[in-house]
């Protein structure tokens, strides 16, 4: 079996959640594999991550450098195919920077690339047998890997829980003269937060929250008006905010704000992984959702298949009535 | 400038409750149309070249289907429209399809290359392993584009949180598209009738000089076997009252959440 890497990524000095569910994965992959933890970046705050690291990896790389102090995956790429052996096996989350990282390394390493992978079926030699989504999660797939030159496999966020086990002290290992010069035709300039908007819903005990089965910017009132009746706030899924029906703080999900209500009602909300990411606390899901099958249905408590055009308007009239 | 668009012909599932059929789905009732985001991705372009000047190719890997998809995208706007279609290209993974694309695009000049964020298998792959092998800067999930100066441009792309993030990028490269970024403009059947007669060229294997053992079945490291309907896990509680019953139901619920008083 190949040597497994997980990519650890981080900010502000603190290891992403992914550490943890990488090293998880790695396991499944292959249950006596021992994974090495790679982690780049620039100074104090670099050798704050890999001292956090080293209890959960028995071996951690640093690769750092001035211009690794913002994570460009073009500059990442460049260095980890300078260190990983040939025929490796790396694991990076499928977030922002999986997603910007993992098909152009897996080009340069002339390895597999099989992303946003859910679950690990069986492994046959240097076959992988992975599981992944498609059609926004409404199928699972199985999906073959030829993992003989390598493999970079981006991980789904959540997937995979994270492993409770005793502490190691793993052995830190200093790349950075191996990763050599790095250039790229990519400039980091400044991030910009997120605007606060007119209404927040990370403050609301419940959230009325519509997705693309509100179908028109002119049905928003009847989510509106059920908010009203109930105290709650409207938020929304990705969709209505690609169509501007509503602002972009009003969305959840990794890529919007992180809510965490008493009552969550998704209302026409398929349920994308991204989407769920942003609903924490272990609220009271109830789906209603014209489509059986949708994923929603999965994660909700409580399921209702209907129409939320007709479902929502009958709702506020009895709640109203209380 | 110069602006290709990749993209994709889809079957459209938001609405649709998919059911299996062999290895597949079954995709005999499924309406297929533009992959969303690739709308997206040709309505950036077109803003682009109506302030900075140039053209737009629309292009797929596909067959004689896919040219709808071609046709809505020119109907947008598109100057014209490219058919990438061997029976080589079957069964190719990602990297196949880069592949494919790449010595197209060698073969032609392009300074801007948009993709959608991502298509229906939500892969999210093809334009960062393309720009890994034409050697372009490559820029995933991008919320807005301004073109400097200098030959490159000022791009957005979403991060955590909802926040952005900021870069300089170098041309020629390759940009994924996330949605959002724009409005993507409205194609009626009069737009689609208007270029019903353009001619859209189509290029083999052999035309682009590809090596028929590194894409398709033959050169894929990455093939799925089969779909499955996921586990369901604990799954959802569902109501089977009638409309009145079932909205009780919730409201009993969230009362004793403490959500309701």
């Amino acid at each position: 079996m190949a040597r497994i890497f997980a990519y650890i990524t981080h900010k502000n000095g603190g290891a992403d959640d992914s550490a943890l569910e990488l090293a998880a994965a790695a396991r499944k992959i292959d249950p006596a594999a021992s994974p090495t933890a790679i982690v780049t970046g620039f100074a104090a705050e670099l050798d704050t991550v890999c001292e956090a690291i080293r209890s959960s990896y028995a071996e951690v790389w640093k690769i750092g450098g001035e211009n690794l102090a913002y994570p460009n995956a073009e500059l990442v790429r460049k260095a980890l195919v300078r260190v990983l052996p040939a025929g490796s096996i790396v694991l990076l989350p499928h977030d922002h920077f999986g997603i910007d990282l993992g098909p152009g390394l897996a080009v340069k390493l002339n390895a597999a690339f099989v992303p946003d992978v859910v679950g690990i079926d069986r492994v046959e030699g240097q076959c992988l047998n992975v599981i992944r989504q498609e059609f926004g999660g409404q199928v699972s797939a199985h999906v073959r890997c030829d993992g003989s030159s390598g493999a970079a496999i981006t991980i789904r966020p959540g997937a995979f829980k994270a492993l409770e086990s005793a502490p190691v002290s793993g052995t830190l290992v200093d790349k950075s003269s191996d990763a050599g010069a790095l250039a790229s035709g990519r400039r980091y300039l400044e991030t910009i937060v997120a605007e606060s908007g007119d209404v927040d819903i990370t403050k609301h005990q419940v959230l009325v929250s519509i997705g693309r089965g509100i179908q028109d910017k002119d049905n928003i009132g009847i989510a509106e008006e059920l908010a009203d009746a109930l105290g709650a706030a409207v938020s929304c899924s990705r969709p209505v905010v690609d169509a501007k029906w509503l602002p972009k703080s009003r969305q959840v999900g990794s890529s919007g704000q992180t809510v965490k209500p008493k009552v969550y009602l998704a209302c026409g909300i398929s349920g994308s992984f991204q989407h769920l990411a942003g609903i924490k606390g272990s609220p009271l899901i109830v789906a209603i959702n014209k489509n059986p099958k949708a994923p929603i249905f999965q994660v909700a408590d409580i399921g209702i298949v209907d129409d939320i055009l007709e479902f929502l308007p009958e709702m506020t009239e009895r709640v109203r009535a209380l | 400038m110069e602006i290709l668009v990749c993209v994709k012909r889809v079957p459209d599932t938001t609405e649709n409750e998919l059911q299996l059929n062999g290895n597949d789905i079954d995709r005999d009732d499924l309406v297929y149309s533009i992959n969303e985001p690739d709308n997206y991705a040709v309505e950036e372009a077109l803003q682009i070249v109506a302030k900075a000047g140039g053209n737009v190719t629309v292009a797929t890997v596909g067959g004689e289907d896919d040219e709808e998809v071609l046709r809505r995208e020119m109907a947008m706007g598109a100057k014209q429209g490219v058919l990438i279609s061997d029976d080589a290209f079957n069964g190719s993974d990602g990297r196949g399809i880069a592949t494919i694309l790449k010595s197209y695009v060698q073969r032609n000049h392009y300074e801007l290359i948009l993709t959608g964020v991502q298509a229906d298998d939500g892969a999210a792959q093809v334009g960062g392993m393309l720009a890994a092998m034409l050697d372009y800067p490559f820029a995933s999930l991008v919320t807005s584009i301004e073109v400097l100066e200098g030959n490159k441009l000022k791009i957005s792309r979403e991060v955590e949180g909802g926040n952005k993030e900021v870069s300089e990028i170098d041309l020629p490269c390759v940009l994924s598209i996330q949605t959002g970024i724009n409005e993507p403009r409205y194609v009626g059947m009069k737009g689609i009738r208007q270029v019903a007669s353009i001619e859209i060229p189509a290029f083999g294997a052999s035309d682009l000089g590809i090596d028929r053992g590194a894409v398709g079945a033959a050169g894929a490291k990455v093939m799925r076997t089969d779909y499955f309907m996921p586990a369901l896990g604990k799954g959802a509680e569902i109501l089977h009252g009638s409309r009145e019953e079932n909205i009780d139901k919730v409201i009993e619920l969230m009362k004793a959440r403490g959500g309701l008083n």
